[in-house]
């Protein structure tokens, strides 16, 4: 938990404790308690909106932040969870399946973290394996087949390092995603809900439009790895995330990211209520962008899009 | 006295510059010997790193290589700066080191008198790695290709994406495949040769989606680095694990060819293209 957000917490325990002080409702108590409550929410303002990169990581991986598997509930209905890759397996670390957001129909696609340790050890975390990708790809062919639009929600702390993933051939799966993803005849919109770690993240995160929470993160390599390589020293995680620029602001500079969705003050873990009305609000809004777009278009407009992403000189 | 003198003759002959030792079976190979059979050990087969120009050397017909983009270079759009220099200094300092802009090589030759374009990744380069510059290279070469209807060639050579330019560099993954993806729309051949080592953010774009993907012996080939799975499954790994050899039992490479007849194996395989 960032140090702001302990801070915050304490005055929020004081205030409880004040609370229970005054179960008789003198009038000079709740006062005191209305004045003590409008400071805690401009002390939360000001706090949140100066996070550090660090800090921001910190409310990315937040064990309370809304997964995947909320946002299902909040913001879509009529969820149907498609399985298997058809290969080797039904991965639970990576889910999709078709879904309906304000009545229209979707293919809904995403990294599946948890929020305890029973369901991240059932979910690996929201680390894909081979099989992960490799269903994610059926279900995207099969959005393609049916006409309906592709939304992936990205937040894993990338693909899984193991074993039996590099002997089915982890490269090769995300690989095959990004050269089909780039083809997929139907508007694919990503958003970037909590962890976008690496290619991992990118292996479902090739679209027309990618999206971003607030606080979440979007990187190469996490911060603790790059500081382990470029400063031996995985200490330096904090001096990382600063340099990899890895939040929503600075991705929207460099022309990554098309939209930031704000999340309620403290972040999405405090008002799962609002976080879901925004991303639905800005869903609704993106697919009525892409309503009436040609597949020609489509595919042209990606391909424009990912030959200009870079930075060099001539 | 004969035989003193003769003996230090012997012993200065045997001056560290003129041995290589192999750096996986460890046996002393005279340095012209090892050159002479490209840069592998005569003794083991080990297939050791070489340039992206003695590459293009071995590969197309003598005369033939036309570059294409050399004049893209990196910039250092994050202001990246790592415990020891600035990223732009990093790379200036590579550039004069190598003689290289960047960590590919493209262009246009024969192979056997059947036109090509080849992208030749150089390790020298900052490990290969994949950049903004090296994903445009990438990218227009793929262009090149689709637009003319030749055959691409990517020799990959690389530690994977290049972290000094951030998100950019993961980018370049989806750039370069986007490129690659539309070779399939006009049938235009893409063959990928994996050398040692391609791992990480290259492994996991081009280099692993090849119509026919050929690797070099005894290569490293992986997404995850060793330490990192050993570090999560807290288990030793195998020996030939990650090898060009492991990738072949497991389905992920068409064929292993030896640098020495690399060239004949890309002309015969693309001898098959009969469009």
């Amino acid at each position: 938990m960032p140090k702001k957000e302990t801070s915050v917490s304490e005055m929020e325990k004081m205030l409880e404790k004040l609370r229970n002080m005054t179960e008789a409702q003198d009038e000079e108590f709740s006062d005191q308690i209305s004045k003590l409550e409008k400071m805690i929410d401009s002390r939360k303002e000001i706090e949140f909106s100066n996070l550090t990169p660090w800090e921001t990581v910190q409310i990315a991986r937040h064990h309370q932040r809304p997964v995947f598997a909320d946002y299902i509930t909040l913001v879509f209905t009529d969820f149907i969870e498609l399985h298997g890759d058809r290969r080797f397996a039904d991965d639970r670390g990576l889910i999709g399946g078709f879904a309906r957001i304000d009545g229209a129909p979707v293919m809904l696609i995403g990294h599946n973290k948890g929020k305890n340790v029973s369901e991240n050890v059932e979910r690996n975390f929201g680390m894909a394996k081979p099989e992960g990708y490799r269903k994610a790809l059926r279900l995207m062919k099969l959005a393609e087949k049916y006409n309906v639009p592709i939304i992936s929600f990205i937040d894993t702390p990338g693909a899984f390092p193991g074993l039996e993933a590099e002997e089915r051939g982890q490269a090769e799966a995300i690989a095959r995603n990004l050269v089909e993803m780039a083809q997929i005849k139907v508007p694919i919109i990503c958003v970037v809900s909590g962890e976008g770690g690496s290619g991992g993240a990118l292996g479902i995160g090739v679209g027309d439009s990618i999206l971003m929470l607030s606080h979440s993160i979007y990187s190469v390599i996490s911060p603790e790895g790059c500081a382990s390589i470029i400063w031996r020293d995985g200490a330096m995680a904090e001096k990382a995330a600063e340099a990899l620029k890895i939040t929503a602001g600075p991705l929207k500079e460099l022309g990554i990211v098309d939209e930031i969705i704000e999340e309620p003050t403290g972040g999405a873990h405090n008002d799962y209520a609002a976080i879901s009305r925004s991303v639905q609000k800005i869903l609704i809004k993106y697919l009525k962008k892409y309503k009436g777009y040609s597949e020609s278009k489509i595919i042209k407009q990606r391909f424009e899009k990912y030959s200009k992403i870079g930075v060099f000189n001539k | 006295m004969a035989w003193f003198s003769k003996s230090k003759k012997r012993t200065e002959n045997r001056s560290a510059d003129i041995w290589i030792k192999c750096p996986r079976c460890g046996n002393h190979i005279f340095r012209e010997d090892w050159h002479n059979n490209l840069n592998v050990c005569p003794k083991c087969n080990y297939h050791s790193k070489i340039t992206s120009y003695e590459r293009i050397g071995l590969i197309l017909d003598s005369g033939t290589f036309e570059e294409l983009n050399i004049s893209i270079y990196p910039a250092d759009p994050l202001k990246f700066t790592d415990a020891k220099e600035s990223y732009a200094v990093k790379v200036e300092n590579t550039r004069k080191k190598t003689g290289l802009n960047e960590a590919i090589v493209t262009g246009t030759g024969k192979i056997n008198g059947l036109k090509v374009v080849v992208a030749v990744m150089d390790f020298r380069f900052m490990g290969g790695s994949l950049g903004s510059g090296t994903g445009e290279k990438i990218l227009l070469a793929s262009n090149y290709s689709y637009e003319k209807k030749i055959p691409l060639i990517i020799f990959s050579a690389s530690g994977g994406a290049r972290m000094h330019e951030g998100i950019l560099s993961l980018m370049q993954m989806a750039k370069t495949c986007a490129g690659i993806s539309r070779l399939d729309e006009r049938k235009v051949p893409f063959i990928s040769v994996l050398t040692d080592p391609t791992t990480g953010g290259v492994s996991a774009s081009f280099a692993t989606v090849g119509d026919i993907n050929i690797a070099e012996p005894g290569a490293v080939i992986g997404f995850a680095g060793r330490r990192v799975i050993e570090n999560t499954i807290k288990q030793k790994l195998p020996d030939d694990f990650q090898t060009s050899e492991y990738l072949l039992e497991h389905g992920f490479v068409d064929l292993i060819a030896n640098r020495s007849s690399m060239k004949n194996t890309l002309y015969q395989v693309l001898s098959f293209y009969n469009r």
